[in-house]
């Protein structure tokens, strides 16, 4: 292993390594071994999980109370975080909410470079303790309108898409007067 | 029957984005130096503790048996310890713990990535962090969830991207001291960061610190045993940890909570009651620039929203009142997560000690804070050094 | 791990929000399916907005680990989980053939086209699945012929024969009709055992344990906490632990690491005659041939030993050495990292007289192992005491 050639005043004394170059493995000037893991998982998905997702099915949103803490929580789970205990009844939420933050982002999914940006962020529900809700996409609005603080609300699939899943929402479009 | 533990010896390899080495060269490149600056041979260690993020990106199950002959863990009692991008100041803290404790009188600490390992991109490793019920099917990319954070950061207190930008500046300059760094430039300026291509808005290129390989290693013993090897020990003062909830969407990010807590912790224990006085210089995780702000306010270190003005101000720079990251950081140094140690740790090391060289801090600084972060906005390490 | 948590708090008669000072959990990404797998811990065993962590090693790293966290006078009390979801695992062989060195060993193991035996969630005793064995060339192997080689080696440098690790698996099958949380019970005699097939000659079908889901909550506490609380505790009198090489071609495959850890626990515990101060053990036996090799390198046995102790009954829970009267792995099932936890929780039970009709007799001190599984080398050993 080839050391770093300059001594540096002070420490660390040497950073030792040797800096490869994607067209040194290009270029085949360094050998290397190759695995790919067969890795494939199926998570039960939970009490609480499984009713959410009924839910969206059903084009709903729910929510799940804790007496003790006195809070609405969504995404629903089976016990409070908070208190410890387990959680009570379930309510259903309204599909409108504000947006709690948001990125405009040039990036997609797997970090190619796009011209239209997708607008991505977390949306708190109404009904909802402040803070609580999940993320989700934006959509019928442009980069220059989208704000911290803006109402918005729920765009569905149609019902015979719908397979129970965060996708049954396709995104969240804002909430423009008289909906 | 807690114990005084100091520190002996500090090393680092190289940081870049691909290294020919193994993670057990690496490993092995970090621990020699470490045990040569200490004085320390393999049979005086008496426990070893490795820290090293996902093992994805090393495309090992279980990476940290594969790694353990490098940290010279062999026929030795070893264990990994693994807190996402905490894991840094996680695994000093956990060496700690074997000292203190009494259990280990001589304790090596090793952090090792290998981020190059993933094909095509380490960033496709990221994508299973998510919730798979929640997030993942909506496909989403890491960036976006340091936008998320940093929008509502710089929405909240009202903060100027160029007042962030500047962060990034001054710690790609402050690399340039740093033989092992990435990215230095002594010539980067904010209009280059405002310039530079954006993500994920807010996020452009340059506020981000890159995927490195790199290894980092500490030498611990106890203060009973201390006498044998300095006469000038740096101490362990304080440690802290704290993890949020799971639910990131159910938190306002716009101030890191765990990380206070986890402040409040070590400075507990360091016996620090105001840290803006009692704090000399400080080395908070700095994967994205506006993170470094938001760390230091999470340090308690000032009001929220503040920390970007203190940059302005030239308070953070290395002759300045607090210098903050003056080994460069991440954004100077590199990001290969758990050996982020090097920065984080190493480093406060390195300066108490007077051994900085170029990156050296005048005066006299006695106690220096060095802290991670790491899974989903959630967990923090702290710790505090400090000398005699 | 909710369920386990709040039982373990229970028993104990804590609060996790106000009294427990750290958390730990045990475990390792690629089991649960995440990277970064701490991220999903907190919430669910009531560290939020607490210190916890996460330890990459089997459970019983993390009561050693919180042994030391208390020993630090930093913390009063300290709860440790581990849990195995092993049933998530659809592709659970090759997860454990992705712990192979990438350069020397995994190269030699061939590609893979289709799903392994050995974990599925729809083995059941009565149904075995088709052996996929490594001679077709376009299979990876079975990362389980390690064990198939360490076998090998045992049984001839000790002697021990096939029968009397059969007889392991026997015993351990039985004394899992009494224990209410085993799941892989079965009344089967040691030729039943001899007549199963060959996977990784000379491991046999029935030498292996199956795969089990569960979760283990423990809650540690120091000596004057546990009495403020009321509690006649069992003692973590010591704990060790030990790594050999990772390397496999130049590992002795002796258990080495059994014994330095065993060291290491003994010393703190002061132990100097394990054979005679131990009332009942619980050793990791994944294999049949495991539990055998491990109470040799435990200094228990002398090499050879075992196997005849196996066979003359002295390892029932009523004989001279009484080891898993769980019904260890092969009788409760292989529970991944949980495996420590799950054999400390029968000493604690035993210790505290609990264990019903699998309860041994006037038990003082009792000690349990575990080994991190193919291939490492690494295992831990912890003892406890009245």
């Amino acid at each position: 292993m080839r050391m770093a050639e300059k001594k540096y005043e002070g420490y660390p004394k040497e950073a030792p390594g040797t800096h490869l170059r994607t067209s040194d493995i290009r270029e085949k000037k360094v050998s290397y071994t190759w695995w790919e893991p067969e890795v494939q998982y199926a998570w039960s998905v939970g009490h609480a999980m499984s009713e959410f997702l009924k839910g969206l099915k059903q084009g709903k949103i729910l929510g799940i109370h804790c007496k003790r803490c006195k809070r609405v929580i969504t995404p629903p789970r089976s016990f409070c975080e908070y208190c410890y205990g387990p959680t009570d009844e379930w309510i259903e939420l309204p599909d409108t909410g504000i947006i709690e933050t948001y990125s405009i982002s040039y990036l997609d999914p797997n970090a190619n470079r796009i011209e239209e940006p997708i607008l991505i962020g977390v949306i708190d529900i109404d009904g909802a303790d402040e803070h609580h809700g999940f993320m989700h996409y934006f959509g019928e609005m442009s980069k220059d309108e989208i704000k911290i603080g803006m109402k918005v609300k729920a765009v569905w699939k149609p019902e015979n898409e719908r397979e129970g899943a965060i996708t049954d929402i396709k995104y969240f479009k804002p909430l423009r007067g008289g909906e | 029957m807690k114990k005084d533990v100091a520190v002996l010896g500090a090393g680092m390899t190289l940081f870049r984005r691909r290294l020919k080495e193994t993670g057990k060269e690496l490993s092995y490149l970090a621990a020699k130096q470490a045990m040569e600056e200490a004085g320390i041979q393999k049979d005086e260690i008496d426990m070893v503790v490795m820290g090293t993020a996902p093992d994805a990106f090393d495309g090992i199950h279980m990476k940290g048996e594969n790694l353990l002959d490098g940290a010279a863990g062999a026929n030795k009692p070893y264990v990994r310890v693994f807190n996402g991008g905490g894991t840094g100041v996680f695994a000093p803290i956990a060496g700690w713990w074997h000292v203190a404790s009494g259990v280990a009188d001589v304790c090596l600490v090793v952090c090792e990535e290998k981020m190059g390992s993933c094909y095509p991109h380490p960033q496709t490793a990221f994508r299973h962090i998510w919730d798979p019920i929640l997030d993942r099917p909506l496909n989403p990319n890491l960036v976006w969830l340091f936008a998320m954070e940093m929008n509502r950061y710089m929405t909240v207190h009202n903060i100027k991207k160029e007042d962030i930008a500047r962060i990034a500046v001054k710690n790609k300059r402050n690399a340039v001291g740093h033989p092992c760094a990435q990215l230095a430039d002594p010539n980067i300026t904010v209009d280059d960061v405002l310039n530079s291509e954006v993500m994920a808005w807010p996020v452009q290129r340059l506020d981000i610190s890159p995927p490195s390989d790199g290894a980092a290693a500490i030498v611990y013993c106890s203060k009973d045993v201390v006498g044998k090897y300095t006469d000038d020990p740096i101490y362990v003062g304080g440690v802290g940890w704290n993890i949020d909830s799971t639910m990131w969407t159910n938190r306002d990010l716009y101030f890191p909570r765990y990380v206070a807590l986890a402040a409040k912790m070590c400075y507990k224990m360091a016996g620090i009651h105001n840290p803006t006085k009692d704090i000399d210089f400080a080395e908070p995780y700095d994967p994205f620039d506006y993170k470094e702000a938001h760390h230091t306010e999470g340090l308690l270190l000032c009001k929220k929203g503040e920390a970007p003005l203190l940059t302005k101000e030239g308070v953070t720079a290395r002759d300045g009142d607090l210098p903050i990251c003056p080994s460069g950081g991440l954004l100077g140094v590199g990001n290969p997560i758990a050996a982020t140690m090097g920065q984080k740790v190493c480093e406060l090391y390195w300066q108490l000690a007077g051994k900085a060289g170029k990156r050296q801090i005048p005066g006299d600084p006695r106690v220096g804070v060095g802290q991670a972060w790491g899974d989903i906005m959630q967990m923090a390490t702290v710790i505090a050094l400090r000398r005699g | 791990m909710y369920e386990a948590c709040n039982k373990a708090y229970v028993d104990a008669g804590i609060d996790p929000r106000k009294d427990v000072g750290s958390f730990i959990t045990c475990a390792e990404d690629y089991w649960e399916g995440f990277s970064i797998f701490d991220e999903f811990v907190p919430d669910q065993i009531g560290a939020l907005l607490r210190p916890c962590c996460t330890v990459c090693g089997d459970g019983l790293y993390g009561l050693g680990t919180a042994y030391m966290q208390i020993m630090t006078e930093v913390f009063d009390v300290v709860a440790v989980e581990a849990h195995s979801k092993v049933s998530d695992l659809l592709t659970y062989g090759d997860i454990v053939l992705h712990a192979f060195d990438p350069v020397y060993e995994k190269p030699v193991s061939g590609p893979v086209e289709r799903p392994w035996y050995g974990g599925s969630p729809e083995y059941s005793e009565q149904d075995p699945k088709p052996l996929i064995g490594a001679t077709d060339e376009k299979q990876r192997v079975h990362p389980y012929f390690l064990a198939g080689l360490e076998m090998q080696h045992y049984l001839k440098t000790t002697g021990t024969t096939e029968e009397q690790c059969a007889s392991v698996v026997v015993k351990n099958k039985k004394n899992a009709y009494a224990n209410p949380y085993a799941d892989y019970e079965l009344n089967i005699d040691v030729e039943d055992v001899m007549k199963s097939e060959y996977l990784f000659k000379p491991v046999k079908k029935y030498d292996i344990a199956p795969n089990v889901d569960g979760a283990i909550c423990f809650v540690l506490a120091d000596d004057k906490t546990a009495k403020d609380l009321g509690i006649e505790p069992i003692y973590l009198e010591g704990f060790g632990w030990c790594s050999e090489t990772p390397w496999l071609s130049t590992r002795g495959f002796d258990a080495l690491y059994a014994k330095k850890a065993a060291r290491m626990a003994y010393k703190m515990a002061g132990i100097t005659s394990p054979k005679k101060e131990l009332d009942v053990i619980e050793v990791d036996d994944r294999f049949s041939y495991k539990e055998l090799q491990h109470i040799e390198a435990l200094g228990l046995a002398k090499p050879g030993e075992a196997g005849f102790m196996a066979e003359n009954g002295d390892l029932e829970i009523k004989g001279e050495l009484p080891t898993n009267p769980s019904g260890g792995s092969l009788g409760v099932g292989n529970s991944l990292e949980a495996t420590g936890l799950q054999k400390a929780l029968e000493i604690v039970t035993q210790l505290r007289g609990h264990a019903g009709k699998r309860q041994v007799p006037e038990v003082e001190k009792g000690l349990a192992q575990a080994w991190r599984g193919i291939p490492s080398g690494s295992g831990a050993v912890a003892v406890f005491g009245r």
